[in-house]
């Protein structure tokens, strides 16, 4: 097939479809998926898989989530819809006490093969309980995957291989990502724990995933203007992570921006940050929220939001 | 129900001394068991009864009072004392223990620490069951103290929602680790609960083994038929402590007399005998059931122990516990 045009919804929605159609025990399960979804990532997957395969639940994320454990264990591969990661916290005990240690404390007797997609971050005017970034939280806990894409055609080769991994993956889409577009290339599959070096630079280097990315690369645009190369790092995943290139890239350019929407207070940063200085012994740095709640009016959450501005003026801290 | 006793019993003294609770300290030397065990001592009927109504392929998730259940759906009491002891060749290869007891090849999903954590897993499991069109049905036991959890609701309405092939089993012991249930749960009780969801109950004496089976059976086979879920609430009463260095004196001890007496293998020998069947043969039952953990204690006792690097194994393809 050629390369397509898609959104990143579709493209998430393209990479379900191939995996449903080469694999029956492939089913999803969330609410007002009828419908084909809140923002539509679902589209037409109800009118081609019906409703036994395309779930519609009750507003029960607990069991949601604690029944795609049982799914799995019964020998489907559910994808789990949590709408947004804000409602994941309903389902805790389902994702960290079960999906995750399932295998691990049963001595390897079951796999948990699920696909949790639970989208993060700030999504225009919705305040504190609908505009989360929670990475870290599911980073920092063994048994589970975690992924972040950032482009249509990561968001579909990346869930290809969520799909195919066999463990429990925390796939975070990003709720503003939802009508990005991009070229796709069907079967390009995206390996997990790849980070993706998306401009090259001897300056400094911009570690950064999901919406990060794209602002992070307006940033270093704006730095290669004035002179400065940024090399642009697009982790993709979080667990695991792919300390290699980052610091091949630490290694080279000897100073480390971490960017990411979550708050920066015990985010995905810090570890990142520790690990360059432990390991390269580099200048770092890191940008992310303040630690207060995403506000409503547009002057409050922009407090909590990324900007090309923020980062640029972040880089350029670094480098003086 | 009498391998379940045995094993209960060995493991009980196995274990003294295996924590540190209820004031008193663990024992220098580590015991055998370590760490908390919940035994199922008293409601042995309850485990035996309903099973008796499984086949292997059935399925069935448990609680952290999960020995019985396991027992009961045909796992190997050494393996599973293999487990209780940290072994090596233990169910779980010593990484899940006691409260983690489990044996996938008999349908065993899992006994599990969290309270009322296994309903959600059964009713995804029964619907794997039935999306993928296979005949069987899954058991789900839990406690009394699991119905005034969130997951009870959303697991009862969620099979009876999609006609699910889910035999709910309350087992009712009175005790929330260790507040009596009773005056922490409002309106009519568990059954009550599940009626509300118009999903059939049935109350029953958890401690006759013959009653149990007899609800099981029927019940059992309306879900096998494509009926939805069924309930049975079992009423039974836990004989030892939370835990099994927890000596329980919170209970009222006219309480503990009266229910040692409704003892589930006593109820059983005595219907047994009134039904003409020889002493002899059921002493024989306790004898074969008490060599049996005897022999499984042994093989525990010279087990090897898990390696270091086992504890990087089953937790992730892709990045476990080191990075790739």
């Amino acid at each position: 097939m050629s390369t397509q045009q898609l959104t990143y919804a579709q493209a998430a929605c393209l990479a379900l479809q191939e995996a449903m159609r080469a694999d029956p025990t492939v089913v999803a399960l969330g609410e007002d998926l009828g419908r084909g979804g809140v923002f539509g990532q679902y589209r037409g997957l109800p009118q081609e898989f019906g409703p036994e395969r395309i779930i519609d639940t009750p507003i029960s994320e607990a069991n949601i989530m604690g029944a795609a454990v049982g799914m799995a264990l019964a020998g489907l591969r559910p994808v789990v819809e949590m709408r947004v990661i804000d409602f994941a916290l309903c389902a805790m005990d389902e994702i960290v006490n079960q999906a995750a240690k399932n295998r691990y404390m049963f001595g390897g007797q079951g796999r948990v093969p699920l696909v949790a997609r639970m989208p993060i971050g700030i999504w225009s005017a919705s305040a504190a309980q609908h505009s989360q970034s929670l990475e870290a939280w599911f980073a920092h806990m063994p048994g589970l995957v975690v992924v972040t894409p950032a482009t249509p055609a990561d968001n579909y080769g990346l869930l290809k291989s969520a799909l195919a991994s066999g463990d429990p993956v925390i796939y975070m889409e990003h709720k503003e990502l939802w009508g990005a577009t991009g070229a796709v290339e069907p079967g390009a599959v995206v390996p997990l724990g790849r980070a993706n070096l998306l401009t090259q630079g001897g300056d400094l280097t911009i570690v950064t995933w999901s919406r990060g990315v794209s602002l992070a690369l307006e940033a270093a645009a704006a730095l290669a203007a004035g002179g400065i190369a940024a090399e642009v790092l697009d982790l993709r995943t979080l667990w695991p992570w792919d300390q290699e290139a980052v610091y091949a890239s630490a290694a080279k350019t000897g100073r480390v921006l971490v960017v990411h929407e979550a708050v920066q207070v015990a985010g995905f940063g810090a570890e990142i940050a520790a690990s360059v200085a432990e390991h390269v012994g580099c200048k770092v740095k890191r940008l992310g929220a303040p630690r207060i709640p995403v506000g409503y009016a547009q002057v409050l959450e922009d407090e909590s939001r990324l900007s090309a501005a923020k980062i640029e003026a972040a880089a350029r801290s670094l480098l003086k | 129900m009498r391998r379940i006793r045995a094993f209960e019993d060995a493991a009980e003294i196995a274990s003294q001394g295996g924590v540190a609770a209820w004031g008193l300290a663990a024992a220098s030397k580590p015991a055998r068991v370590r760490g908390p065990l919940h035994l199922s001592t008293g409601q042995e009927a309850v485990a035996a009864g309903v099973c008796q109504n499984l086949v292997r392929a059935d399925l069935l998730t448990s609680t952290h009072r999960g020995h019985g259940h396991t027992l009961a759906k045909g796992a190997d009491s050494t393996r599973m004392m293999c487990e209780l002891f940290g072994r090596a060749n233990g169910y779980n290869h010593g990484k899940g223990g006691s409260m983690h007891i489990a044996d996938f090849s008999v349908g065993m999903l899992g006994a599990n620490g969290v309270v009322a954590a296994g309903i959600p897993i059964a009713t995804g499991a029964a619907h794997a069951l039935k999306l993928r069109g296979l005949p069987n049905i899954v058991a789900c036991f839990f406690g009394d103290g699991a119905a005034n959890r969130g997951p009870f609701l959303e697991g009862l309405n969620w099979a009876q929602v999609y006609k699910l092939p889910v035999l709910f089993v309350c087992e009712d012991n009175r005790i929330s680790a260790t507040t009596p249930t009773g005056p922490m749960t409002a309106g009519e009780g568990v059954s009550a609960r599940a009626q509300a969801l118009a999903i059939p109950s049935e109350k029953v004496d958890g401690n006759d083994v013959e009653a149990v089976d007899a609800v099981a059976g029927r019940l059992a086979a309306e879900v096998r038929a494509g009926g939805g879920p069924r309930f049975i609430h079992a009423l039974t009463y836990r004989f030892k402590g939370h835990v099994s260095v927890d000596p329980g004196t919170y209970r009222d001890a006219a309480e503990v007399a009266a229910a040692l007496k409704a003892d589930p293998l006593i109820v059983a020998r005595a219907k047994l005998l009134g039904r003409g069947a020889a002493q002899e043969s059921i002493d024989a039952i306790d004898r074969e059931a008490l060599a049996e953990i005897d022999a499984a204690l042994a093989v525990a006792d010279a087990a090897p122990w898990p390696k270091v690097e086992d504890a990087y194994t089953d937790i992730l393809n892709t990045g476990a516990g080191v990075w790739r």
